[in-house]
């Protein structure tokens, strides 16, 4: 065992110590790995069971390990959806004292599952429009806080269901480079690098036969370039108005929110003459659901998540006439009197299968679904229950998803 | 295949006032390897991703052959970065790992069967086309990335610390191995690391730059020869120059008991804010082990020997004496390399005493550190 193990890490772990480190990652005894389904990477990547977690470990060269560590520290200080690092062990020797690869540690995403997985069960065709277009929000996202990725790629993106959509997570930053702001070439650049990327991942996946070979690989990757370019459009183009019309402010700020983002700053000016007013967000932030629901629930969810349990918020507060009250209060007998039963109402051993933020929405389909083929109002109570039997049993533990390859995994949706 | 030219190229980061590449001039001509060298901070990336359309030119421009392309898209620039990912497709037959970019830009099928064969030819691949990464080597799956690159001929490859994310031996093969491609592709080359080592290894030509500034450009030859500035002749080179500024008096520069005879030239070009001092290098194989006393030498204590094998290098201080000469080299403030017969190398603590080799002394301005025009 080496002696001059270094650990760099935010917080100590001392579980780490006891994994064999003088072991090359490849050769790691099959007890301690978690089966989790692996990307396509061209570097040694483990899963690794760790007390309660599971947890990356990546074989990587010494300066580039300390450069994504710190990376992923800044993107996620910055709040941008990416792999959380843990910690970079250096030093490492095997026992004849060879040295051996610096690594990365990273926490595994829970519930998240790579593309291949994904692609890997039957997917229904707008599966992979719904990965691009949650791909084409994170590099949106990505660079609006100045990061440029250098390598964008399905591979190296993690998937998690976000109420009908998906949200991803960025898992490899080893190219990437945070700026104060990013030049157009830098966003030409990594847009061009995802489309290519995109449609080789699909290309492969179509020599696999792992999908629809009728797919269309090239159109598949252009659309990430149009979803993007909307996206980062709607956020920064100027817009110009009449002096009249100055409820565009407004409207502009609310389809910002409505596209999920919060407008930090906002640069109006007028012409000399005073009759054309010009506007374009400066600044903007991500996330503008999941902050309105923290801030009146304290929960911690999802865009789209939260975008779907502030709708059930907002008819709780029709239903129960309460509109004239404030929201904070309506919120918390909102979270005490229907969220929280109903997510409690799932038996125990289930409950895990899918964050609770997913199962709450999913309940929502759900009982509209029976209460549309019965035609008639079902109660919650009873919403869970037909769920549980005839949906949740069915559905494989999404948390960290052990997937043989062999096993038949049912449809997914 | 192009020339590649820097024209008063500048880079300015938002918020900074010093640009961070200053002016740069800089013509590479078609097929050359040339090697963007420099400590970090020294401007060499940025000047790369300028080239590359990543980095705004904020004054000057950019030509790739006739065409200014200081402001066009850096996917219509027709370059190609090489090494920024090599994650291969496990699916797809190793021709068409090497082949998908053309079939996304609509090249026909004939054609892109071409272009792959004579890739796969140059990378030593023709025989594992059809066959899929994973019966592949590591190495050869590194070539497979290469050639996605080749096969789209772009007019420069451009490649930025390609090997730092390697072990120091596979460096030093795929080292070899870049530049052993480049000349037999021909195709013009920008390359940059902040290892001089590589630079000398493996460029045709050599750019130094030091903070936002092109210090000089010439062929590996000349970077060592003849360094254009303090600077240069203190990064180019490995064991480092030993360099140190002395008084000049009597046609010499002179420490201790120690005399560098000068050219004429150079005393009669000394400037008045030079202050009758003179910067020398001499490199570590320019000093004679002489014995204790000989005319013009000086002693050094030996504090470390290296031995290579074919070569061996005494890194030691001067003595006692010798107080108030400053002297330097890489590996560290007064401390001085010289270069011993690997057969006979003096023992730790043991004093040598050393001459420099007539003649091969570097002169430069002790003010501006330039080298003298002569």
């Amino acid at each position: 065992m080496s002696l001059n193990l270094q650990i760099t890490a935010a917080q100590p772990e001392p579980a780490l110590l006891d994994l064999p480190w003088h072991v090359p990652l490849e050769e790691w005894p099959e007890p301690i790995l978690a089966a989790l389904p692996r990307g396509i990477s061209r570097h040694i990547v483990r899963f690794v069971k760790l007390g309660g977690k599971v947890i990356a470990v990546k074989e990587i060269g010494e300066t580039v390990a300390y450069r994504e560590y710190e990376l992923l520290r800044a993107l996620n200080r910055l709040g941008v959806p990416s792999v959380t690092p843990l910690a970079v062990i250096d030093g490492r020797r095997d026992e004849h004292g060879e040295r051996l690869e610096t690594v990365l540690v990273t926490q595994h995403l829970q519930y998240s599952m790579p593309y291949r997985v994904l692609f890997s069960r039957v997917l229904r065709g707008d599966t992979v429009q719904r990965l691009i277009d949650a791909l084409a929000v994170l590099l949106v996202r990505l660079h609006v806080v100045g990061f440029y990725w250098g390598d964008v790629s399905l591979s190296n993106t993690l998937f998690r269901r976000d109420a009908e959509t998906f949200a991803a997570y960025l898992v490899d930053a080893e190219t990437g480079e945070l700026h104060p702001r990013l030049t157009a070439g830098q966003r030409a650049y990594d847009l061009e690098v995802a489309r290519v990327n995109i449609i080789g991942e699909l290309m492969d996946l179509v020599a696999g036969e792992l999908i629809d070979t009728e797919v269309d690989t090239v159109a598949v990757g252009a659309s990430l370039v149009e979803r993007y370019t909307e996206l980062w459009d709607a956020l920064h183009d100027e817009e110009s108005f009449g002096t009249a019309e100055r409820w565009r402010v407004a409207e502009r700020v609310r389809r910002l929110n409505e596209l999920g983002f919060d407008v930090g700053e906002l640069a109006i000016t007028t012409d000399v003459d005073g009759t054309t007013v010009h506007i374009q967000p400066k600044v903007v932030e991500a996330g503008h659901h999941s902050r309105r629901l923290l801030r009146l629930t304290g929960l911690d969810v999802q865009e789209n998540q939260a975008r779907r349990l502030l709708n059930d918020l907002d008819q709780y507060r029709a239903a129960t006439d309460r509109q004239g009250e404030d929201e904070e209060f309506v919120a918390h007998d909102w979270l005490t009197e229907v969220f929280e039963p109903a997510v409690r109402a799932i038996p125990r051993e289930l409950r895990r299968r899918l964050e609770p933020a997913q199962i709450y929405h999913e309940l929502l389909d759900h009982r509209w679904l029976v209460s549309s083929a019965q035609k008639r109002d079902v109660p919650m109570e009873e919403a869970v229950q037909s769920y549980v039997r005839d949906v949740l049993t069915h559905r494989p533990d999404e948390r960290a998803l052990l997937t043989p390859p062999t096993e038949e995994i049912p449809e997914v949706e | 295949m192009a020339t590649v030219t820097f024209d008063g190229a500048t880079r300015i980061y938002p918020g900074t006032e010093r640009p961070a590449v200053d002016k740069l001039n800089l013509h590479i001509e078609d097929g050359e390897f040339l090697v963007l060298v420099g400590p970090s901070g020294c401007g060499k990336s940025t000047s790369l991703r300028m080239l590359a359309g990543l980095e705004d030119v904020n004054e000057g421009r950019i030509l790739i052959g006739d065409r200014d392309v200081t402001d066009v898209q850096p996917k219509d620039r027709d370059i190609a970065m090489v090494f920024q990912n090599y994650a291969l497709y496990p699916h797809m037959s190793v021709a068409d790992n090497m082949g998908f970019a053309l079939k996304i830009a609509g090249t026909p099928k004939a054609e892109i069967r071409q272009r792959v064969e004579e890739a796969a030819k140059i990378l030593d691949l023709s025989e594992y086309l059809d066959r899929k990464p994973k019966a592949l080597s590591g190495g050869q799956r590194q070539r497979v990335a290469m050639g996605r690159a080749i096969v789209r001929q772009p007019q420069v490859f451009l490649m930025d610390e390609p090997l730092s994310n390697l072990d120091a031996k596979l460096r030093v093969q795929t080292r070899t191995q870049i530049a052993g491609l480049q000349r037999r592709l021909g195709v013009t080359t920008v390359y940059v690391t902040h290892d001089q080592t590589e630079a000398l290894t493996m460029g045709d030509r050599i750019a130094v730059l030091k903070d936002g500034l092109l210090q000089q450009v010439g062929t590996p030859r000349d970077m060592y020869d003849t360094p254009a500035n303090v600077f240069v002749a203190g990064f180019i080179g490995s064991p480092a120059m030993n360099i140190g500024t002395f008084p000049v008096a009597d046609g010499a520069a002179n420490f201790g008991k120690a005399h560098v005879n000068l050219p004429r030239d150079v005393i009669a070009n000394i400037r008045p804010e030079d202050q009758g001092q003179i910067t020398l290098g001499f490199r570590p194989e320019s000093l004679d082990i002489v014995s204790a006393g000989t005319q013009d030498s000086f002693p050094v204590v030996v504090e470390i020997v290296e031995e290579l094998g074919s070569d061996a290098f005494v890194y030691g201080s001067l003595t006692q004496d010798m107080a108030g000469t400053r002297l330097s080299s890489g590996a560290g403030e007064a401390q001085i390399i010289v270069r011993v017969d690997p057969r006979r190398v003096p023992a730790k603590g043991e004093t040598i005493w050393v001459r420099v080799r007539e003649g091969e002394q570097h002169q430069f301005h002790a003010a501006s550190g330039e080298r003298f025009d002569i």
